[in-house]
């Protein structure tokens, strides 16, 4: 298989069955498990500082996501984080929140996204203002996740604005969105995750997973309908840094369900950190065990380094190395 | 006000039925209402549903209202406009991310739905609002919508 990474292509290039040209559809479509990752995006106009970022997970993701003003805080946007490293072909998954943007913004996003190249689209609500920097700005929310995904795929099946006018050449996205199987109401939760599959997702990242129990029961109602067999489902993990900073993200962070007994882990250990990767580890080597899960979405804010590592010591990628820009070269030297 | 939209839901199954009779009741009043004009109708008819779909669900008059598919819970309350929700914020207790003391909109929505006869209503997907119809009557667009399909059919 001649690995390579993500390029703009038009409907004559696309491998047979896709609804993209890129390497995450790819890997997900041949049955591979699956590693995703957020970059965050700088405070900052420096490029260097995107590559830097992107460059710690060389080698062991299969895609990144770009966020798009995560937890309403201003940042570089996920267009321009996309258009930066989208040069050097990097499986990006564009994120597209709701809350900036009417529908007018969003879908010219979604063209100019896959002209750069972007293979996925991942839509979202988005935090709501009060969350971020900025409480005292407007919050949009034209449309919310579901009607966001419904328009994008009816860009790229039916060639169509939502107004019903005509585009040339379709944005070929593989589409992504998000869940929380954590939060309530938790038996709602696998009813919304079908709709949104019907509304256009083919591929979904979740909340943060803490509570193994809690994602078996809601994965046990997923299979009993159908869901995991319409949709790779991909599991948020991530490392707490400390008891105290879970304290903090559990009480602080919108729809971050984070049991007692993972706290009282941490507080009694150690090295807390050490402990925090640790348990990331062995929550990805659980979930990993759960039929229907393709994947896990490492989201490591402000520890991007400990991905690696993570990645490595959990055995998930069983002996894959994930294609970045330079592989050919090193792997031929 | 708030007190009265909490009681709506919990009593939705009885607002589902009264209101299949009061759409009846309209499609029944449908030629008298074309006589009469739909354009001259629409702004008394909207204070009218403004009104009472105010005091009752707290409704925002959207235009497209949704309300026996959302549990009786009007999702224009949910400060993120979600009409597809309930957004992953949720908090433990059920209450708004934005709004901490406030229930979820959508938790109250689910609530609702599972009381009313067509439980499964909640699981279609609800389009965008079209901003042009925000303070239009949706009973009257509703009429106008299911008279015009029956005459096509016919």
């Amino acid at each position: 298989m001649i690995e390579h990474g993500d390029v703009a292509v038009d409907a004559a290039h696309l491998p047979k069955g896709h609804s993209s040209a890129g390497s995450l559809e790819r890997h997900l479509r041949q049955g591979d498990f699956v590693v995703t990752t957020e970059i965050s995006p700088p405070d900052s106009s420096d490029p260097e500082k995107v590559y830097r970022r992107a460059r710690v997970f060389d080698g062991y993701v299969d895609a990144m996501n770009a966020t798009d003003g995560s937890g309403a805080n201003c940042h570089m946007s996920s267009v321009a984080v996309c258009a930066l490293l989208s040069r050097l072909e990097y499986s990006m998954v564009m994120q597209v929140s709701c809350r900036d943007r009417n529908r007018i913004a969003i879908q010219g996003d979604v063209l100019g996204g896959a002209a750069m190249g972007v293979s996925n689209i991942l839509c979202l609500t988005g935090d709501g203002v009060q969350a971020g920097d900025h409480p005292q700005a407007k919050p949009v929310f034209d449309l919310d996740s579901m009607t966001a995904l419904e328009i994008v795929r009816g860009m790229r099946d039916d060639s169509r604005f939502q107004s019903g006018r005509k585009i040339t050449e379709p944005p070929h996205v593989f589409l992504g969105a998000a869940a929380n199987p954590f939060a309530p109401p938790l038996d709602f939760r696998p009813f919304r995750l079908a709709k949104k599959i019907e509304a256009g997702a083919q591929f979904v990242q979740t909340q943060y997973c803490y509570d193994i129990y809690r994602l078996q029961s809601y994965m046990k109602q997923v299979r009993e309908m159908g869901l995991h067999e319409k949709a790779f489902i991909i599991i948020g993990v991530g490392p707490l840094a400390s008891a105290r900073a879970a304290e903090w993200i559990r009480s602080n962070v919108p729809g971050v369900h984070i049991p007692d007994g993972v706290i009282k882990r941490l507080a009694g250990a150690k090295d807390q950190k050490q402990e925090g990767k640790q348990l990331c580890i062995d929550l990805i080597q659980q979930i990993r065990e759960i039929e229907g899960v393709a994947g896990v979405h490492v989201m490591a804010y402000r520890q991007e380094e400990a991905v690696a590592e993570i990645i490595d010591k959990s055995k998930v990628l069983g002996g894959r190395t994930c294609w970045y820009p330079g592989i050919d070269r090193e792997n031929t030297v | 006000m708030k007190k009265l939209r909490h009681f709506s839901t919990r009593h939705s199954r009885f607002f589902e039925s009264l209101y299949k009779v009061f759409e009846r009741a309209l499609l029944f009043c449908h030629p008298v209402f074309k006589r009469i004009g739909y354009d001259r109708l629409e702004k008394p008819v909207a204070v009218i549903e403004k009104a009472t779909k105010g005091l009752l669900f707290d409704s925002q008059m959207c235009g497209m209202c949704t309300l026996s598919s959302t549990g009786m819970s009007c999702p224009m309350n949910c400060p993120k406009k979600i009409r597809n929700g309930p957004c992953g914020g949720v908090r433990a207790n059920g209450n708004c991310e934005v709004e901490p003391d406030m229930p979820c909109v959508w938790v109250e929505a689910w609530n609702g739905s599972q009381r009313m006869k067509n439980a499964d209503a909640i699981r279609t997907i609800q389009e965008p609002v079209d901003h042009r119809l925000i303070g239009s009557s949706s009973w009257l667009r509703e009429v106008r919508h299911k008279t015009s399909a029956t005459s096509e059919e016919q």
